[in-house]
């Protein structure tokens, strides 16, 4: 039995590892080949184990960039991408919050019209309204600028969803406590609904941090000058597929830099984050 | 002062339902007033209105000298303890008690002052800094109470503070809140659907049902005089007994007095005693079960062998065997008749 047991742990640690290896190998792999020269990653026999140029490439990446393809120090690049993650994450929560607090506490007219034609944009992302809202952009002269890039991203149903479905359960006696203390709809919003609300809003800063980080498309369209540019974009164009050749170091650093918030924010937060989903502090 | 005076108050929800229907109601100052009725009753809405978190359809209400009916709740100088204590989960005690003070900018120092002095009052000082979920139901409970009390409102109200505590801790709580309303002389307004709750606390106690008040009066009033058959079945434990009588009589039965007409006889079981004796009222009935709680024991019976069940409270636990028959008297100023039409009373 004991023996029997043992295979039983054992096994789920093997399919466990063999899964982590598959996911991590290639992230080994791009890290090490941010550590050669290009020469050496080019001639096709890579060794498996760093190599010596990790300073320089590092170095040449954020502060300086590729000699071709992007001419943008990658720094810059990820400054950008670091301020639409932000401004979508913060954005979009501050609005949803807004929002599901207007539809659950206040009575008006059409109110669940309203809420239902939030609902309803979830199934317009930007891919699908993305001539329209290119438009309205270009119109507005928004182009090449933060607020072009992250305004037509802010908008969410999924968080003011999310939002809805948490204030919902929050009893109605503590509306009225608060009501009775004193307290008019903003001064409960902060004091007691965004307190509660925390774990929810850190599960959702996660996911649409990550969600912004990786906006590739929209970036792509909307931004027409090099130091606009986000860092997703500039992996791609340093593989160039024409005649020059493409400087892999350089594009594995960019990768595994375009890889650093992302894994920060979930590191950071993992605790929170999987505390907003899963339970809810009452 | 601050008495309570409802005037012909009504409850209309949009769609048309009335769940208050015109209730008058003077609740004086520093009394104990309970509301107690079944559930869908409309005493909670009734305290809602008075707290400011329903509206009021019709009729006024006023507190002191003032009509509120379109004063703020945080206005009303009120404050009310909640059946699930309503506590703020993400504040340490200390807060959740400060929090009604600092809100009206109270001083920092007065509202220390109150703070730790409600603290004391209720034992809840080594809590002060912990977070509500780190309470007992309880700790919770006299939290909830410490909120309310810090503020020195003009009334309290409670809407079944007790209901989510285990029996004992209830009975306890129960006496403390009854203490701690006569050392504040707070006008308090409680509703609760417990009779025995409603019973030992009120001053003056409301029955109340279908949106409307039974009775209103002392307790012991209630209990001797129930003005209606609903007062009566709802006030008192283990129920009345309350027997149909057409003209014809009823087999089993005799009245020393005969009553005219269809009535509704009502007799409290610890008025009924086993006796071979005529009284004024005399059942023969056929034991079907019986209780022995203790102190006294309930002899469940059938009248007249067949007929409707009987309670008999009969003290100690000398009980008699299952199927024996068995008489029980009780006396004339011991009975009450209803009108079977209206349920209003006779006598």
């Amino acid at each position: 039995m004991v023996q029997r047991r043992r295979l039983l742990d054992f096994l789920p640690h093997l399919i466990l590892m063999i899964g982590v290896a598959i996911v991590a190998f290639p992230v080994y792999v791009a890290f090490i080949a941010s550590t050669w020269d290009a020469a050496t990653i080019s001639n096709g026999s890579m060794p498996l184990r760093p190599g010596p140029h990790f300073a320089e490439n590092y170095y040449r990446t954020i502060f300086i960039g590729t000699s071709s393809s992007t001419r943008e120090p990658v720094g810059t690049m990820m400054l950008n991408s670091l301020i639409m993650a932000l401004t979508i994450a913060i954005g979009k929560i501050a609005i949803s919050l807004i929002s599901a607090f207007a539809v659950v506490y206040f009575r008006f007219p059409f109110r669940m019209t309203a809420f239902w034609i939030i609902f309803v944009t979830l199934m317009l992302p930007v891919e699908v309204r993305i001539f329209p809202t290119y438009k309205i952009v270009a119109d507005l002269n928004m182009l090449d600028t933060f607020a072009g890039l992250t305004i037509p991203l802010i908008a969410s149903a999924t968080a003011t969803l999310l939002f809805r479905q948490f204030f919902m359960t929050v009893p109605d006696e503590l509306v009225e406590a608060s009501k009775i203390d004193g307290a008019g709809p903003m001064k409960f919003f902060f004091d007691t609904l965004l307190p509660l609300s925390i774990t929810s809003v850190a599960a959702m800063f996660v996911i649409q941090f990550i969600y912004g980080w990786n906006q590739y498309l929209w970036p792509l369209l909307i931004t027409t000058k090099d130091n606009m540019q986000t860092i997703v974009i500039a992996i791609k164009k340093m593989i160039v597929t024409q005649d020059a050749l493409t400087e892999w170091q350089l594009a594995m650093a960019t990768a595994i830099l375009a890889m650093l918030p992302p894994v920060f924010v979930v590191v950071v937060m993992q605790r929170l984050f999987v505390k907003g989903l899963v339970e809810t502090e009452k | 002062m601050s008495e309570v005076r409802l005037q012909s108050v009504r409850k209309v929800y949009p769609g048309g339902v009335e769940a208050v229907k015109g209730v008058s109601l003077e609740i004086a100052d520093g009394q104990f007033c309970v509301l107690v009725g079944p559930s869908g009753c409309g005493k909670s809405t009734l305290l809602r209105m008075v707290a400011g978190l329903e509206t009021i359809s019709g009729g006024t209400c006023s507190i002191g000298d003032r009509e509120v009916n379109e004063v703020e709740p945080a206005d009303r100088d009120i404050a009310m303890v909640f059946q699930n204590y309503a506590l703020y989960p993400h504040m340490s005690v200390y807060d959740n008690m400060a929090y009604g003070l600092r809100n009206r900018g109270t001083p920092k120092d007065e509202i220390d002052r109150r703070v730790r002095e409600a603290a004391r009052i209720l034992e809840v000082e080594p809590f002060l800094e912990r977070k509500p979920r780190a309470l007992s139901g309880g700790q919770r409970q006299r939290v909830a109470m410490g909120r309310a009390i810090v503020r020195k409102p003009k009334v309290f109200l409670f809407d079944e503070p007790l209901s989510n505590l285990d029996a004992k801790l209830r009975i306890q709580m129960r006496v403390e809140i009854k203490k701690l309303q006569r050392a504040l002389a707070t006008t308090s307004i409680y509703v609760t659907h417990d009779q025995l709750e409603a019973m030992t606390l009120a001053d003056q106690l409301v029955v109340m049902n279908k949106g409307q008040v039974e009775q209103a009066g002392a307790p012991i009033t209630l209990y001797e005089r129930p003005m209606t058959i609903f007062v009566a079945g709802f006030i008192g434990a283990p129920p009345m007994n309350l027997l149909d009588m057409p003209a014809t009589g009823v087999p089993g039965l005799s009245l020393a007095t005969p009553v005219a007409g269809p009535v509704t006889l009502g007799v409290r079981p610890e008025h009924l005693e086993l006796s071979a004796e005529a009284g004024a009222l005399a059942i023969d009935l056929t034991v079907t079960a019986v209780e022995a709680v203790g102190a006294e024991s309930y002899i469940y019976g059938a009248l007249g062998g067949q007929g409707p069940e009987i309670i008999v409270r009969i003290p100690g636990r000398d009980l008699p065997a299952i199927g024996t028959s068995l008489r029980a008297v009780a006396r004339s100023e011991n009975l009450h008749f209803f009108s079977r039409e209206t349920g209003i009373r006779l006598n």
